[in-house]
């Protein structure tokens, strides 16, 4: 069953006198107890997709579902039955952990007690600050307190809009590894996200470009399409290698990625060995290539090229 | 019923934890009631007058001494020159010249009549005003007791005179003080209602708790129930301390019932804290919010009746009064208070500031969004 439907979604944003066109003809479907990362950079559209999917917003066209009910009939359905965590921390920075809850529990005509089993994995890891006020909390704590308060109503459909955006990199790995929890509640999960390496983490992912959806499918499905050989860069003056790459007319692309740059030839043919004379030529010294398999990022920047 | 009541008891905890609101809720009405109507004086005292006296003769120096021996003028100069006394006037230290000509005494007596000229400084006009009709009270005094000094007057008039003697009801020793301390009270429940419940949405707004709001199944009612309800209730307790206030330090006791200004209040909250509930509905940030509700504010307190008699303004003015709340709840405060007026005298203000309570909640409640 699909959980979530959009269809040929398209808004535009007045600014002044122009326009900026947030999301155009995007469509995708996402299937019951699936966990979709929607994957792109910022200001891609991903935080106007949600609030439309969250019946917060109108789109200007095209149509979308949740859990089978449409955004602009049934919102009233649709509000009980989905939970909503917006990429800004928004719950009560004044109320203790218990009372913001315990709040959203009430709104939601349920308790603490009812779905304790749902949030108690999150909830025991921040439940002995339960009387510290949420603004006094640390970022991977107001993450964990807004995921206990978007899931507090047992939703049958999550949104998470860059829930890990400014969190450290093992509050992170902690976070997603809620999230594969939650989905064996089956419980469906939309998550957005601007990093790149956490798409593999999900069942399938939408990459998502100026409000255009480049690619959907799973995240070995998508590195799968990568078709030409990619080379891993390593020489002693890296940024110097940065722009000597660039400048080649072999080179098809050249991206930096940590301590190595990330390279593609115009000629699948092409060898190694050549390339390391030109370079050699150019004063590079310890020249490096390696074969490596392309990743999310690499096909994210292909897409984006072409 | 157990969301509007889950909202209450977060906001109730929010003001409570916010030390900054319960400070202002006492301090305010403490510091506005017990300054205000100290320095919001009508009656006009220490009038600064120069005299250009020409003339230096026996009727100028008695006409001279008459007016400085009221508490009403204080004599800057006394001087023989009018450029020198305009001088004054020009730099603020003189409200009222008097000139007195140099055949004042000499025409006097042989004309029976003599001019005196009068030069008025009217950048404050209400002491320009009360400042002249002083003193050309007091120069009729004199000229009666010159006339008297002349002609032994009989026993009983010749000519018919008529004789005014007035008496002040509801206020009979005209302390301005009984007068003033309501109206300011209603302003402080004003500004306190307004302000407050303007602030608030727009502060969840800022913060982007709206938008976790906005997702649950709570009605739009429920939501604005539970933003008017505490506030309602801060209005009723500003109101109490003011009215506390008025007793412990300026002696007021409204002749009327305290229900009567209860039930008005509580019926004129509504409509305050409707408007500020609208103005939140435009307003994105707390800057605007501010700005929005003060405009408001403004123009309902200087055009309310508390500092300029609305019998007094233009005909629009009188017009626009009418539809400001304020003017209502001042004008009621008032009547309860120095005259003692019931719910039935004051019906048809309970009558038309519930219509304009129902008016402003009804589009703060359809111009509120749950979405965009």
């Amino acid at each position: 069953m699909k959980v979530v439907s959009v269809k040929n979604i398209e808004k535009i944003f007045k600014v002044g006198k122009s326009t900026v066109t947030a999301l155009r003809d995007i469509s995708f479907e996402i299937e019951a107890g699936e966990l979709f990362g929607l994957i792109g950079p910022d200001g891609s559209g991903k935080t106007t997709l949600f609030r439309i999917l969250t019946t917060l917003m109108l789109a200007d066209k095209g149509t979308a579902s949740v859990d089978g009910f449409d955004v602009v009939n049934d919102y009233k359905q649709i509000r009980k039955r989905v939970g909503y965590m917006p990429g800004r921390f928004s719950l009560y920075q004044d109320l203790t952990v218990e009372e913001n809850l315990s709040f959203f529990a009430t709104l939601f005509n349920t308790s603490i007690e009812e779905n304790y089993d749902l949030i108690k994995d999150i909830y025991v890891q921040i439940e002995k600050f339960k009387t510290r006020k949420a603004g006094a909390l640390s970022g991977g704590m107001k993450q964990k307190l807004a995921l206990s308060c978007a899931l507090i109503h047992r939703p049958s459909v999550l949104f998470l809009d860059e829930p890990t955006t400014g969190v450290d990199a093992v509050s992170r790995k902690e976070f997603w590894d809620l999230l594969r929890n939650l989905q064996q509640q089956k419980i469906t999960i939309l998550v957005s996200t601007p990093y790149m390496d956490e798409a593999s983490l999900c069942d399938r992912v939408a990459l998502i470009q100026d409000g255009k959806i480049l690619d959907i499918d799973s995240p070995k499905g998508i590195t799968k399409k990568f078709n030409h050989p990619l080379w891993s860069a390593q020489a002693d003056n890296m940024f110097k290698l940065l722009t000597d790459l660039k400048s080649l007319v072999e080179v098809n692309s050249c991206y930096p990625f940590g301590q190595e740059h990330h390279v593609t030839f115009k000629d699948v043919r092409e060898s190694v060995n050549d390339m390391q004379a030109r370079l050699h030529k150019l004063g590079h010294t310890s020249i490096k290539f390696k074969k490596i398999e392309a990743g999310i990022e690499d096909c994210f920047m292909d897409l984006m090229k072409g | 019923m157990r969301a509007l009541f889950i909202l209450l008891e977060k906001e109730f905890r929010q003001i409570f934890r916010d030390p900054a609101i319960l400070r202002m809720m006492f301090m305010m009405p403490a510091i506005q009631l017990l300054i205000m109507p100290l320095a919001a004086d009508y009656e006009v005292k220490n009038v600064k007058i120069c005299i250009v006296d020409y003339d230096h003769s026996s009727y100028s120096q008695k006409l001279v001494n008459k007016i400085t021996a009221t508490d009403y003028f204080r004599l800057v100069d006394y001087t023989d020159s009018y450029d020198k006394a305009l001088t004054y006037v020009e730099h603020d230290e003189a409200d009222l010249v008097l000139q007195i000509p140099s055949s004042f005494e000499k025409d006097l007596i042989r004309e029976d009549e003599a001019p005196l000229f009068l030069a008025i400084n009217a950048i404050n006009g209400v002491k320009a005003n009360l400042g002249g009709a002083y003193l050309r009270s007091i120069i009729g005094d004199f000229n009666r007791e010159v006339r008297l000094e002349w002609l032994q007057l009989p026993r009983q008039n010749t000519q018919p005179t008529i004789e005014i003697e007035s008496i002040n009801w509801f206020n009979p020793l005209m302390n301005y003080r009984f007068f003033m301390v309501p109206g300011i009270l209603v302003i402080l429940v004003t500004m306190v209602g307004a302000f407050l419940s303007a602030l608030n949405i727009v502060k969840e707004k800022e913060i982007g708790t709206i938008e976790q709001i906005n997702v649950t199944p709570i009605r739009k009612y429920q939501f604005i129930l539970g933003k008017l309800i505490p506030f309602w209730v801060l209005g009723f307790v500003i109101l109490t301390i003011g009215l506390l206030i008025s007793w412990v330090a300026y002696g007021i006791i409204p002749v009327g019932s305290f229900v009567t200004i209860y039930v008005f209040a509580g019926v004129y909250l509504l409509s305050v804290l409707g408007l500020g509930l609208l103005v939140s509905t435009f307003a994105n940030t707390q800057q605007q919010a501010m700005l929005l509700s003060f405009f408001m504010m403004m123009i309902f307190i200087l055009l309310g009746g508390l500092y300029t008699s609305i019998d007094s303004m233009p005909m629009w003015a009188q017009t626009f009064t009418k539809f400001n709340p304020v003017t209502y709840f001042i004008e009621v405060m008032r009547m309860v208070v120095l005259k003692g007026s019931s719910l039935y005298d004051i019906r048809f203000h309970l009558l038309k500031v519930l219509i304009f309570g129902v008016v402003f909640n009804s589009l703060a409640i359809w111009n509120y969004r749950k979405r965009s």
